[in-house]
């Protein structure tokens, strides 16, 4: 039984482990995977004293609870929430060590979605094509956290950042995706894209780490032919057949078939990962239309 | 050929047939083991080949869709042989849809060479192609919520090898022992966009 290690007492609604994902492989259908916030997962690596590639827990609206085997280092950040160690309020955005045997519990986010906890060592699962990654649509990587799952500690390799606490980008309140012309835009009407663009969407709570569902007016298609699936690319305007448009996210499929009418700017994805279903979403067009 | 936009760092190329995206995926991958082309990913598909993680996709715009060069040389590498057993449950639907017996849908089947087009829908999963298009076949209409690993199926101009237990629409005309995908042996994905294939019928039991 390894002694650096952490023990799930409360896995809560979805938590994962994520790291950078798994780019490269899309031409075998494999998706990329990683942190949907990988500015916040970055952050607490640094905070906890890890490199940006550690393996990192995300968790999703409602944290985690772990029991340290022994003394280790943490850091929390991503969705604000509180922390507690040992049932004492500890900082969130900060290193915190947890000694052992005792118990960090995550709590809700109280805006946000998705919550990091990087561990000083990092998570040290087996990776699955140099990624540790949990991927929902495809499978690879270790399973979501159950009650009881043993997360191995990797060694740790610098001292935790010496910092009060960090600067963290709240969640926002309205979600602004600025959007350039996708590859099939001229499959939609002009209305539709004036409709992406002026009209009021909200997230879906069927969201999930493969796509930002939306909520909104159906977009209008000016070509009803099949589409032959083409590869789909990260923060891609994917528009099924009900017309409300899906953004894809990390866990995204390598192709499709529904036409892509316009795609997010990286820059913007992580707010889509933190927006909370109901949050009003508007689609910015940027770039040559 | 066509360069179709697809956010800041990649680019959609468009072109008119499956051979050519064979031979357009191909010189791809030549450049870029040349060092001539920085690229993250090469994915190949039904009528386009997509380059995502490509610093500036501006640049290659008119510069990747001038004509290529020669078509690739043919491969040297003998095709993957998959043991297959024609017991889908779907085989009397596709006999009936190739107006031909079932046992005629396997001697055709495991008579055709195929290539891996694309791969895509779940890891390891290639879209195969060979058939003549007279052997199209549609979607079931309603999908089985379950289809085991190892199934081999066919839609539209594709067959397909089921890499684990998913759900899916495709007609179900055999099975296979063949290990589609396994994380743990290099390479991880038996087929790979370009590897050719044949099916080789075991006995019954």
């Amino acid at each position: 039984m390894t002694d650096r290690a952490l023990v799930v007492v409360r896995p809560g609604a979805l938590t994962t482990v994520q790291d950078l994902g798994r780019p490269g492989y899309a031409h075998l259908g494999v998706p990329r995977s990683g942190a949907l916030d990988p500015g916040a997962a970055a952050l607490v690596n640094r905070l906890a004293g890890n490199p940006p590639d550690a393996a990192v827990l995300e968790t999703t609206v409602n944290g985690c609870s772990l029991r340290a085997r022994s003394a280790v280092t943490v850091a929390v950040g991503g969705a604000p929430c509180p922390v507690t160690v040992a049932g004492r309020p500890a900082p969130w955005g900060a290193p915190v060590v947890v000694p052992a045997g005792e118990l960090l519990e995550v709590g809700a986010a109280v805006a946000g979605v998705r919550g990091y906890v990087a561990v000083r060592g990092g998570i040290a699962v087996e990776p699955v094509l140099g990624s540790r990654a949990t991927d929902l649509l495809s499978g690879l990587g270790p399973a979501p956290l159950t009650e009881g799952t043993v997360l191995p500690l990797g060694r740790p390799t610098g001292p935790p950042a010496r910092v009060e606490g960090a600067p963290q980008p709240g969640p926002p309140a309205e979600l602004v995706l600025r959007v350039t012309p996708g590859p099939r835009a001229d499959w939609f009407t002009a209305r539709a894209v004036r409709d992406l663009a002026t009209r009021a969407y909200r997230v879906s709570a069927a969201s999930n780490r493969i796509g930002l569902r939306t909520e909104g007016p159906a977009l209008e298609r000016a070509r009803d032919a099949e589409l032959p699936s083409e590869g789909m690319v990260l923060g891609a305007v994917q528009v099924p057949p009900d017309g409300r448009p899906v953004v894809f996210l990390a866990d995204h499929p390598t192709t499709g078939g529904y036409p892509v009418i316009a795609v997010v700017r990286a820059s913007d994805l992580p707010a889509a990962a933190q927006a909370a279903p109901g949050t009003p979403v508007r689609f910015a067009p940027v770039g040559r239309w | 050929m066509r360069a179709l936009p697809a956010g800041e760092d990649a680019l959609l190329i468009e072109v008119d047939s499956a051979e050519e995206v064979r031979s357009l995926h191909a010189a791809l991958l030549r450049r870029r083991a040349a060092g001539t082309l920085a690229v993250r990913e090469i994915v190949p598909a039904a009528r386009t080949v997509l380059l995502d993680g490509l610093s500036d996709p501006g640049r290659w715009m008119s510069e990747l869709t001038s004509p290529t060069e020669a078509p690739p040389p043919e491969r040297t590498r003998p095709p993957v042989e998959l043991p297959v057993r024609y017991d889908g449950p779907d085989l009397a639907a596709v006999a009936a849809h190739w107006k031909v017996s079932e046992r005629e849908v396997a001697r055709i089947h495991a008579g055709t060479e195929f290539t891996v087009a694309f791969c895509g829908f779940a890891p390891g999963f290639g879209y195969l192609t060979g058939l003549p298009a007279r052997y199209d076949v549609p979607r079931r209409a309603t999908p089985r919520t379950a289809v085991p690993a190892g199934a081999v199926a066919l839609a539209g101009p594709y067959t397909g090898v089921y890499p684990r237990t998913s759900p899916g629409g495709w007609q179900l005309i055999g099975t296979t022992d063949a290990l589609l995908w396994d994380h743990t042996r290099d390479p991880a994905a038996l087929l790979s966009p370009g590897t050719r294939v044949r099916f080789v019928p075991t006995e019954d039991r």
